[in-house]
């Protein structure tokens, strides 16, 4: 076995996903434990441009027409050959629609150990975090290659992006036929009434709003503040608000210069894509909620004490 | 028709306050509560909606836990043929998705499933999620973040989500497991006089599960709860001087 970290580049329609930058800075942080090297493992066709801004050591590059968007047998075939070969003392996979199909697979497949969803790592130590963002678990490298999944928010985008190129080395992927998976093609976003990104003022619902027809009751707020209502993912998928209104992992990324966040819990994936609101204002009664640990200002409160006196000062102000 | 399994597992209820034990190692499962992993949930109900569309018989199997048997008669009532409950004296203090993952798999077979379906991941998951972990065990492919499932043709083809709304088609050749981030419907709800008929009138499979084998899983070192690093500035007081605060902010951030 060698000392190196490996890090799965994951990249959709041409364009390198945030999360690879992120675990290339992990797993920088790793090799610096381990005394070895950051890989970047590129798999694609004619995508070798891709790998010029990623702060890797070296980048393994794989070039096969079925590696061109990602399906998940013959990037789990690539990537098992690759470790079996190579031997690195871990490998780094986003938790995502594409690392998470891989990951666990190959822990089955090739009798490799998994930490999941890695926030930090620092002095050799991984930290994960679960529960919806209440628990933190401290674990550390096995003897054999190691499997790790990892979640945005223990690093900066851009400390995993550099501007000298990586040095490029290709290898062969195996024999890809018989694949069980295929891409048939992808499904653009029905584009919403609103653009919520774009938004200046947000007010966003959680599952703490109950029932569908006190979403009202956040609309009015909205409106007195000249804002737009989003939501997290349990809204969208009880069918109350489409999904251009989800804020987080599966939904959109947003920057306001204000976050109001109404019965939202903060977990990972929703804040994943509120984090960077310029104010948040998270109103919860759990004093223990995640949410209150990247909120401006926090409320531990009933909403639906609040909602009257505030509609009513807002109705003078 | 197809034969569907529906993988369900308890996991803790994030409302409730979570504790560590005292080894510091793992959650404190004396007072913890659980309910049904949202996910599987979704499962649950994209294997009815194919059962409704396409025929065929869906069984549930879940571990043992405080609860369990509420949840699997529930399923049940909403139009699950069959119950599996696995039992271990260990299921009740918590096992890695691995160990749990062999047993579903090997329970599961007996039924020669075309199509496996359980939550893409759950807020307990350490070592990764079940799903993928139970197909390879079974020598079946799998793919997770599904939106929807058609089968055709003795394959699915399945609705996959990427970030910002994307979604990818993909075709994946039966038997296979997937891992279900939301089903075609919201989970539907039963009236509790369903459940009760049921629990009156079906009844759930015991099955003894011989071993459970955690390899592949990694020891944790400690378990903790979050450090209070950098927490929010919180505002105190009655109704009106927190509205009153409130609306200071929002003057403030050019709001009003
Ligand atoms: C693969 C994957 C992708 C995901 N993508 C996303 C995503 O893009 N966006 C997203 O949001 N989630 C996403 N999730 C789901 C995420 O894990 C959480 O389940 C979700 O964010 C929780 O939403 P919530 O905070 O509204 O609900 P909960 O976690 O249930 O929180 C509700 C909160 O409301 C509070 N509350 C209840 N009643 C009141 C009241 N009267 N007054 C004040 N507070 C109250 C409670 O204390 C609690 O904290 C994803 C999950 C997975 C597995
Ligand atoms: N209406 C409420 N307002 C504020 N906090 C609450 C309210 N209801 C319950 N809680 C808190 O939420 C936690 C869980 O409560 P329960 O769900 O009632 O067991 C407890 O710590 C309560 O203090």
């Amino acid at each position: 076995m060698n000392q190196d970290i490996y890090v799965l580049i994951e990249h959709l329609q041409g364009e390198i996903a945030d999360i690879s930058y992120i675990m290339l800075a992990a797993a920088r942080d790793l090799a610096e434990s381990t005394g070895g090297q950051v890989v970047g493992v590129l798999l694609g066709h004619d995508a070798q441009g891709l790998a010029d801004d990623l702060a890797a050591d070296q980048v393994f590059y794989a070039d096969h027409p079925a590696l061109k968007e990602f399906a998940s047998d013959a990037y789990l075939k690539t990537v098992a050959s690759l470790i079996q070969e190579r031997t690195p003392r871990a490998i780094l996979f986003g938790n995502t629609t594409i690392g998470a199909d891989v990951a666990s697979v190959l822990s089955a497949r090739l009798s490799l150990s998994l930490v999941s969803s890695c926030v930090k790592i620092s002095e050799g130590k991984l930290i994960s975090q679960i529960c919806g963002g209440k628990i933190m678990a401290e674990s550390e490298l096995d003897e054999n290659t190691t499997l790790v999944t990892m979640i945005p928010g223990g690093y900066k985008t851009e400390a995993g992006q550099s501007d000298a190129p990586p040095a490029i080395e290709t290898f062969d992927a195996p024999a890809l036929d018989d694949l069980r998976v295929t891409l048939k093609g992808y499904v653009e976003p029905e584009t919403g009434d609103v653009d919520i990104s774009k938004e200046e003022i947000l007010v966003a619902i959680g599952r703490g709003i109950q029932v569908e027809d006190n979403i009202e009751l956040a609309e009015e707020l909205a409106e007195f503040l000249g804002g737009t209502i989003c939501a997290s993912r349990p809204i969208v998928d009880q069918g109350w608000l489409p999904v251009s209104r989800m804020v987080g992992k599966s939904g959109q990324t947003v920057k306001p210069k204000l976050y109001l966040a109404l019965g939202i819990s903060g977990a990972p994936e929703h804040v994943e894509g509120m984090a960077g609101s310029e104010m948040i204002v998270a109103i919860n009664m759990d004093p223990n909620a995640p949410i209150f640990d990247i909120a401006t200002y926090g409320i531990e409160f009933d909403f639906f004490d609040l909602i009257d006196p505030l509609l009513e000062q807002l109705e003078d102000a | 028709m197809p034969n569907i399994v529906a993988l369900v597992k308890m996991v803790p209820d994030l409302v409730e306050e979570l504790e560590i034990n005292d080894s510091g190692t793992g959650l404190d499962r004396d007072w913890l509560r659980v309910i049904i992993n949202e996910f599987d949930n979704h499962a649950v109900e994209q294997a009815i909606i194919i059962k409704e569309r396409d025929g065929g018989e869906v069984t549930v199997i879940a571990p043992e836990a405080e609860g369990v048997e509420d949840m699997l008669f529930t399923t049940a009532a909403k139009g699950a043929d069959r119950m599996v409950k696995l039992s271990h004296d260990d299921f009740e203090e918590g096992v890695n998705n691995h160990a749990l993952a062999r047993a579903f798999a090997e329970k599961a077979k007996e039924y020669q499933p075309d199509l496996i379906l359980t939550g893409v991941q759950a807020n307990d998951d350490l070592d990764g999620p079940v799903g993928p972990l139970v197909a390879e065990y079974l020598g079946m492919p799998y793919l997770g973040y599904i939106c929807g499932v058609k089968i055709e043709d003795g394959k699915a083809l399945v609705c996959k989500e990427y970030p910002g709304g994307l979604t990818a088609q993909m075709e994946v050749s039966l038997p296979a497991v997937l891992g279900i981030q939301a089903g075609e419907e919201p989970p539907r709800y039963v009236a509790i006089s369903k459940v009760r008929q049921m629990m009156k009138t079906a009844e759930i499979d015991e099955h003894e599960t011989d071993e459970l084998d955690p390899d592949g899983g990694i020891a944790v070192n400690r378990m903790y709860l979050p450090e209070d690093a950098g927490r929010a500035e919180m505002i105190e007081g009655d109704e009106d001087e927190i509205a009153a605060k409130l609306i200071e902010i929002f003057k403030e951030v050019g709001a009003l």
